[in-house]
């Protein structure tokens, strides 16, 4: 299921995870953010375990969105042991998303 | 086996989904951007009977009005149409396959990059193709917005509202935006534009820090942390093209006055064509979705408008 990440679970759900996360940050008032919304709900359905797949809106989480500097979105990033692996801006597809996380899960 | 798929999910191809379900084609919207590039403009004021809009409200309406008539909209990226027979077989990159009698391409367009030094480094990091994203990031610093088209200059009036200071810059013979806007930029106060020869390249170490431009012969430098490029954009037909659509020397895809292109069955709407004298507003890519949809189904359902 797809998760959602704030500034207060952060640490535990992404930097400690034991799996690849992938993080959509992500607002309201941005158009292409909601056309990553469903596609980011369709991997979380399909990675099942291998991978965590969430969201963070960038509006209501400011510690972690300025500690990443985030100053352009749909960011996303993928972290693997606490680490910023991949990134990308602008609206991605659900297979170069998908094939990204496999080839680390 | 589908009687249109329509491929895209901007105004075109929802529009054309709202006079499909009306005509009973049994059809279905594949887009892998629902909403299309409208979702990024901050305020629409031109589009008849709504007064004031922002592209994600009016295009949320849009979604709904397709659903509410029994449109189905699928998340997905095309990336093979193939002619089989008298039907075309559609593969989306995660492998399903559809099949219809007629395809209608309502492919957009695809955000057009200024090709400077920079650009993709600072990409997320300064350098922003969409104002109205991005903008919140920039409160109190001074940004530069290039181009000199309606999004340009919506993108300025927007980054206003949260930046110390907007630079428009376009170059000379490119400002096409309507003169409404050079009234709104004046009553802000923090807009000052100018125009350019070219730009050299976007500096900075981690993040922007400036901007270098040329100006008859002189080189210039702004101090700005956010460069917004608003230049327009270049007609997304690669699909099209593989299937043998003509497309006319600067990649619109030529339609007829039924929006018909070269292939038997395959409509194409909106931006991407060289309908609509190649206006590209919102309210052209949803007449010829509207014009398309009702070609289909002369064509289709009652077997007349042969070509």
């Amino acid at each position: 299921m797809e998760m959602e990440f704030t500034d207060q679970n952060f640490e535990q759900e992404v930097l400690r995870s034991d799996v690849p996360v992938l993080v959509d940050f992500w607002a309201p008032w941005c158009g292409p953010c909601q056309m990553m919304g469903p596609i980011v709900e369709e991997l979380a359905r399909e990675m099942g375990d291998k991978a965590k797949v969430g969201k963070l809106n960038v509006d209501e989480n400011g510690e972690i969105s300025s500690k990443f500097g985030i100053m352009s979105i749909p960011a996303i990033k993928i972290f693997k042991d606490g680490e910023v692996v991949k990134e990308f801006v602008g609206v991605q597809s659900k297979e170069n998303l998908k094939k990204e996380l496999e080839a680390l899960a | 086996m589908y009687d249109l798929i329509i491929i895209g999910a901007g105004p075109a191809g929802l529009g054309a989904s709202i006079y499909a379900s009306r005509y009973k084609l049994n059809h279905v919207v594949i887009g892998g951007e629902i909403g299309g590039q409208v979702v990024e403009a901050w305020e629409i004021e031109n589009y008849a009977g709504i007064e004031s809009i922002s592209g994600k409200d009016l295009m949320e309406k849009f979604v709904k009005q397709t659903k509410d008539l029994g449109g189905n909209i699928i998340v997905g990226n095309v990336n093979k149409i193939l002619k089989e027979g008298e039907f075309f077989s559609i593969a989306t990159e995660d492998g399903k396959k559809y099949e219809a009698r007629a395809v209608l391409l309502a492919l957009g367009m695809k955000a057009r990059k200024m090709n400077i030094p920079g650009e993709d480094k600072f990409l997320g990091k300064g350098i922003s193709y969409c104002a109205t994203c991005d903008a919140m990031f920039f409160r109190g610093k001074d940004v530069a917005v290039i181009g000199g088209g309606d999004a340009a200059a919506t993108a300025a009036i927007h980054l206003a509202e949260f930046a110390n200071s907007v630079q428009l810059l376009y170059k000379d013979g490119t400002k096409t935006f309507e003169p409404a806007w050079d009234e709104q930029m004046a009553k802000m106060g923090k807009i000052a534009s100018s125009t350019f020869t070219n730009i050299s390249g976007i500096e900075g170490d981690e993040k922007v820090e400036g901007l270098e431009y040329e100006l008859d012969g002189k080189k210039k430098e702004l101090s700005v942390q956010g460069v917004f490029i608003e230049i327009g954009s270049t007609p997304g037909v690669v699909i099209a093209k593989e299937l043998g659509v003509s497309t006319d020397e600067q990649g619109y895809i030529a339609v007829d006055q039924t929006q018909a292109t070269n292939v038997d069955n395959v409509y194409a709407a909106g931006d991407a064509t060289t309908g609509s004298n190649k206006f590209r507003q919102i309210i052209t890519a949803v007449a010829e979705g509207a014009v398309a949809a009702g070609s289909v189904y002369k064509k289709i359902k009652l077997n007349t408008n042969k070509k």
